[in-house]
C-alpha cells in the first residue's frame, strides 16, 4: 500500500522563493568576504602563494592516494586482449556497469591461439560506474584494472584517464571495447597462462587438436 | 541442472536399520533402480534418506550403476566375519558388534566403500562426514585434478559443475602436482550438436551408458591408457543421434558442451522457468533459461511421469524461432485491442446461429481451446483443428507433431480424428452456409481452404504468430504469444494436464491469446469468464467431464501435472 504524504501548505510568502533564495546566497557570501580572514586561508597561504582556482586542464588536479580511478580493459605484451568473457566483473559490478556480449556459438573472435573466448562486446557506462574496484578484484585472467595515472606512451598533454571522462551525450560515456583497449594500455603478463598451456600441449603434440582419423597416441 | 532424480519410495514396506553418523534410522531395504526394477538399498540412497548427499560422479539414478569414479567414498563399520560357532562377534549386552572398516593389509588405515555400489547391511554404521571420510573425499578429488585445465573463466559448465562445487565443499584450497599436466585434445567436434573437451573430463562414463543403455546408439567409448584415457567416437561415426544433448545435461563436469549453448552466456544469469516443449504430443517438462527477455536454452526438467530426466534434441533445440524477428507484433484491422475487439464482437454479435466455423490449432493451450468451444457453443459452430503427424522413436518422440492434440479432443474442438471436419468446412464456406471463420495458429489454406475460399467469407478472424497465406486475407489479425510468453496447460498424448509458465514479454502488441479470447467471450456469450489463466483453467476443469472426473485444479497440478482418462 502507497503511503499519502500530507503536503505542507505554503504561505504567498514561501512560495515566491525569492526570500528563501537570497538567504541561501547570504551564507555563500559571507564565506565568500570572510575567507580571507579565515584560519583556513592562513595556514594554507603561508608562502603567500595559495590560489583558491584550478587553471585546468593545464593545470591538473592532484590525485589523493586513496582515489582508485576508473576501469579499463588491458592487453599482454604481445597485445592480446586478456579478458576471456567470463562475464565474473559483469556479474559482481554493483550498479550493473558492465554489459559483455559473450562471442556467441562459433566462438572464433579470439586472436590468441589456445584461448578459445573473447568478448564480442565490452561496453562500460562510465556514468555508472561508481569506481569501486570490484571488478578489477574479480577478474579471474587480470584482464580489468582500475587505471589512475598516465599509461606508457599516453600523451601528458591530453586529459587524464582516471577523472577527465567526458561526453557530449550519454552514449559517449559508454565506453566501448575498442575505446577500453585503447586507453587500459598494456599490462606486463608475468605468468602468461594461456600461452603456457598451449605451448605444454604443443609439446605434448595435442595442440591443435590432431586428426581423428589418424592413429592415435601409440 | 535437472539431471538429479528423486528417490523414490517403493512401494515395499520392508525395511532396513542403519545408523548415519549415529543417528539410527530405517531405510527401505529396497529401491527401484534406474529401470524401476527393485534392488537392494545402498549405502548412498540411504544418506540420502537421512538427509545427507554424499557426492558423486558416475552415480545417477537413471543410469546403471557404474562405480568407477570413486568420488562416493565412505567409511562404514561392518560386523565381523561369523566365528566358527557361526555366529558373528557379539558385545557384551548381546548387541553385533560392528567395527570401523581398515585395509586388511594395514590395520591402522580406514578402508572406504563407494556408496553408490555397496548395499546395505543390517546395522551398518555409515560414518558419512566422519575425518576418515573427508580426507578420503579430499584425496578423490586431488586426483581428479591432477590433469584437470582449470578453464572455468571460459567453461561453460561453471556455475553448475559439480568439481567446482565439490572442490568449494570437500576439496582442498592448494594443489601439491608441481609436474606438467597431461594434455587432451580440446574443442574436439563428437557430432553435430556436441563438443567434447578431454581435458576437463573426469571420465565417469555417465555419457556412455546413456547413450547405449538409454538412447540405444553404442556411439561413445573410451581409448588410450591412464592419463590418457579420453572419451571418443568411433573414426568416421558422429555422435548424432535425437538424444545426444542429454549427455551435456548429465556430464557432471564442462567435458560435453552444447554447440547451441556454447559460449552463449554463463548460467547464473538464466532465470529459469518451468515449461513444457511442444515438439510432440509427449510434452516433455523443460526448464528455459533466459536473460532479459531472450532465451538462452532449455534443459529437460525430470517428469517421471512424462519424460524421467531427458528430452530429446530436436524439441530442445526448437526455440529459436521465439526471438524471430518476422514475428507478428502489430494488429490489423485496427490500431489498438480496445477497438479491435469491440469490432469483432459487433460483427460477430451480427452473425447468424450456424453460420460460423472455428478452427483452432492443436498447439494451443486447454484454456484457449475450452474459450472457443464455448464461442461454438453459442454458434453451434462446426469446430476443427488440423493433424500435424511425423515420425515418432523408441523413446520419447511421439509420431502426433500436436502438444495438445488430447487437449482438442477432450474439449471438444476436435473428434478422434483431428482434420475430419475440414472438408465440410470447406464446403460451408463453398456453398454459402457458413459465413465467419475464425483461425487460431494454423494456415488453413495448407489444409484444403483456399485462398479463393477465403475471399469468399464476410468475416475472417486470425490469430497467429507468424505472417502466412491465411493471415494475409485475414479481416482481423490478431498477433498472439508463443509458448514461452504466456501461462497455460495442455494435455499430452498419455493424458497428462500440465502447466508452463512465462518466461519472456511478447514482441510489440503481441497479447496472450487466451486474454483477448475470454474477453471477446464475455462480450459474445455474456457468460462470467474468469480473467486469470488460474482462474480460468479452474472454471475448465469444472465443466470438461474429463477434466471434472479428476477435480484438478490449477494449483493440485502442480509442477508434474496430473493424468486423466483420455
Ligand atoms: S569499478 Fe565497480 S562500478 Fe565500475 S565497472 Fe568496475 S565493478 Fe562496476
Ligand atoms: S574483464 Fe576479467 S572478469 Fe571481466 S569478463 Fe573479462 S576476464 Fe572476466
Ligand atoms: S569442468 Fe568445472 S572445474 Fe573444470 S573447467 Fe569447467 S567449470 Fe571449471
Ligand atoms: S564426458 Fe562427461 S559424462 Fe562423459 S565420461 Fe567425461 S565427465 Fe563423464
Ligand atoms: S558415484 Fe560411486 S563410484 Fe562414482
Amino acid at each position: 500500500m502507497a503511503i499519502k504524504v500530507q503536503r505542507v501548505k505554503l504561505s504567498l510568502w514561501e512560495r515566491l522563493f525569492i526570500p528563501t533564495l537570497w538567504n541561501g546566497f547570504k551564507v555563500t557570501l559571507s564565506h565568500f568576504l570572510s575567507f580571507k580572514k579565515s584560519k583556513v586561508y592562513e595556514d594554507k597561504n603561508k608562502d603567500n602563494k595559495f590560489k583558491a582556482t584550478l587553471s585546468y586542464p593545464e593545470e591538473l588536479w592532484a590525485v589523493p592516494p586513496g582515489f582508485r580511478g576508473a576501469p579499463y580493459l588491458v592487453s599482454d605484451q604481445d597485445a592480446a586482449t586478456k579478458c576471456v568473457s567470463c562475464q565474473l566483473c559483469e556479474f559482481v559490478c554493483p550498479p550493473k556497469a558492465i554489459r559483455i556480449t559473450p562471442p556467441g556459438e562459433t566462438g572464433n573472435t579470439t586472436h590468441r591461439e589456445g584461448v578459445e573466448k573473447m568478448p564480442k562486446e565490452f561496453e562500460i557506462d562510465m556514468l555508472r560506474c561508481i569506481f569501486c574496484g570490484y571488478c578489477e578484484e574479480v577478474c579471474p585472467e587480470e584482464a580489468i584494472y582500475l587505471a589512475k595515472d598516465y599509461y606508457e606512451g599516453y600523451d601528458e598533454k591530453m586529459m587524464r584517464r582516471d577523472y577527465a571522462l567526458t561526453g557530449s551525450n550519454r552514449e559517449e560515456m559508454v565506453f566501448n571495447k575498442d575505446k577500453l583497449l585503447e586507453r587500459g594500455g598494456t599490462h606486463h603478463d608475468r605468468i602468461k597462462k594461456w600461452e603456457k598451456k598451449t605451448a605444454d600441449a604443443k609439446a605434448q603434440e595435442m595442440f591443435p587438436v590432431r586428426d581423428k582419423s589418424k592413429k592415435k597416441r601409440e | 541442472m535437472p539431471n538429479e532424480a528423486k528417490i523414490e519410495e517403493p512401494p515395499a514396506i520392508e525395511t532396513i536399520p542403519v545408523k548415519v553418523d549415529g543417528r539410527e534410522i530405517t531405510v527401505p531395504k529396497l529401491t527401484p533402480d534406474w529401470q524401476g526394477k527393485l534392488v537392494p538399498t545402498t549405502v548412498l540412497q540411504a544418506c540420502k534418506h537421512a538427509g545427507i548427499e554424499i557426492p558423486h560422479y558416475c552415480y545417477h539414478p537413471k543410469l546403471p550403476v557404474a562405480g568407477n569414479c570413486r568420488m562416493c567414498l565412505v567409511h562404514v563399520g561392518m560386523p565381523g566375519r561369523p566365528g566358527p560357532d557361526g555366529k558373528p562377534p557379539m558385545n557384551e549386552d548381546g548387541s553385533l558388534k560392528i567395527d570401523p572398516m581398515v585395509l586388511p593389509y594395514e590395520r591402522g588405515t580406514p578402508k572406504g566403500v563407494i556408496g553408490c555400489a555397496t548395499n546395505l547391511i543390517p546395522g551398518m554404521e555409515i560414518y558419512a562426514t566422519s575425518p576418515e571420510t573427508k580426507e578420503m573425499r579430499e584425496a578423490v578429488l586431488e586426483s581428479l585434478l591432477i590433469n584437470h585445465p582449470l578453464d572455468c573463466t571460459i567453461c561453460d559448465q561453471a556455475g553448475e559443475c559439480k568439481l567446482q562445487e565439490y572442490s568449494v565443499e570437500h576439496g582442498q584450497a592448494e594443489s601439491q602436482f608441481a609436474e606438467q599436466k597431461v594434455h587432451k585434445p580440446k574443442a574436439v567436434d563428437l557430432g553435430p550438436r556436441i563438443m567434447l573437451d578431454a581435458e576437463r573430463c573426469v571420465l565417469c562414463t555417465r555419457c556412455i551408458r546413456f547413450s547405449t543403455d538409454i538412447a540405444g546408439d553404442d556411439a561413445l567409448g573410451i581409448v588410450n591408457r591412464g592419463s590418457y584415457n579420453s572419451i571418443a567416437t568411433f573414426p568416421g561415426a558422429p555422435f548424432d543421434n535425437n538424444y545426444t544433448l542429454n549427455t551435456a545435461d548429465i556430464c557432471p563436469v564442462g567435458a560435453l558442451t552444447s554447440k547451441d549453448f556454447r559460449f552463449q552466456m554463463r548460467v547464473w544469469f538464466l532465470k529459469e522457468t518451468n515449461s513444457l516443449c511442444t515438439g510432440c504430443a509427449t510434452g516433455c517438462n523443460t526448464v528455459i533459461g533466459s536473460r532479459e527477455n531472450k532465451m538462452y536454452r532449455q534443459e529437460p526438467r525430470e517428469n517421471d511421469a512424462v519424460n524421467g530426466p531427458w528430452m530429446c534434441d530436436s524439441g530442445r533445440l526448437d526455440y529459436k524461432w521465439i526471438g524471430s524477428e518476422k514475428r507478428l507484433s502489430k494488429l490489423n484491422g485496427a490500431t489498438d485491442w480496445t477497438t479491435i475487439l469491440t469490432e469483432i464482437t459487433t460483427n460477430l454479435e451480427k452473425a447468424a446461429i450456424t453460420s460460423v466455423a472455428i478452427i483452432a490449432s492443436a498447439r494451443q493451450t486447454n484454456e484457449e481451446l475450452f474459450l472457443l468451444k464455448k464461442l461454438a457453443d453459442k454458434f453451434e459452430a462446426i469446430t476443427d483443428s488440423v493433424p500435424r503427424n511425423g515420425e515418432g522413436d523408441h523413446l520419447l518422440v511421439n509420431a502426433d507433431k500436436n502438444p495438445n492434440s488430447n487437449g482438442a479432443r477432450l474439449i471438444g474442438i476436435a473428434g478422434e480424428t483431428l482434420g475430419a471436419n475440414l472438408p465440410a468446412i470447406a464446403e460451408g464456406i463453398e456453398n454459402g452456409t457458413i459465413r465467419s471463420l475464425i483461425v487460431f495458429g494454423e494456415d488453413v489454406t495448407q489444409h484444403g481452404i483456399s485462398e479463393s475460399l477465403l475471399e469468399k467469407l464476410d468475416l475472417l478472424i486470425v490469430s497467429d504468430i507468424f505472417a502466412n497465406a491465411t493471415t494475409a486475407r485475414a479481416h482481423y489479425l490478431l498477433p498472439g504469444c508463443a509458448y514461452a510468453e504466456k501461462r497455460g496447460t495442455f494435455t499430452n498424448v498419455k493424458g497428462q494436464v500440465q502447466k508452463f509458465m512465462k518466461a519472456l514479454d511478447a514482441p510489440g502488441n503481441a497479447r496472450a491469446e487466451w486474454e483477448f479470447l475470454h474477453e471477446i467471450v464475455e462480450n459474445v456469450t455474456g457468460q462470467n469468464g474468469f480473467s486469470t489463466t488460474e482462474g480460468l483453467f479452474n472454471q475448465m476443469a469444472g465443466e470438461v467431464d474429463a477434466f471434472r472426473g479428476k477435480g484438478l485444479n490449477w494449483a493440485a497440478l502442480g509442477d508434474d501435472g496430473v493424468t486423466v482418462e483420455i
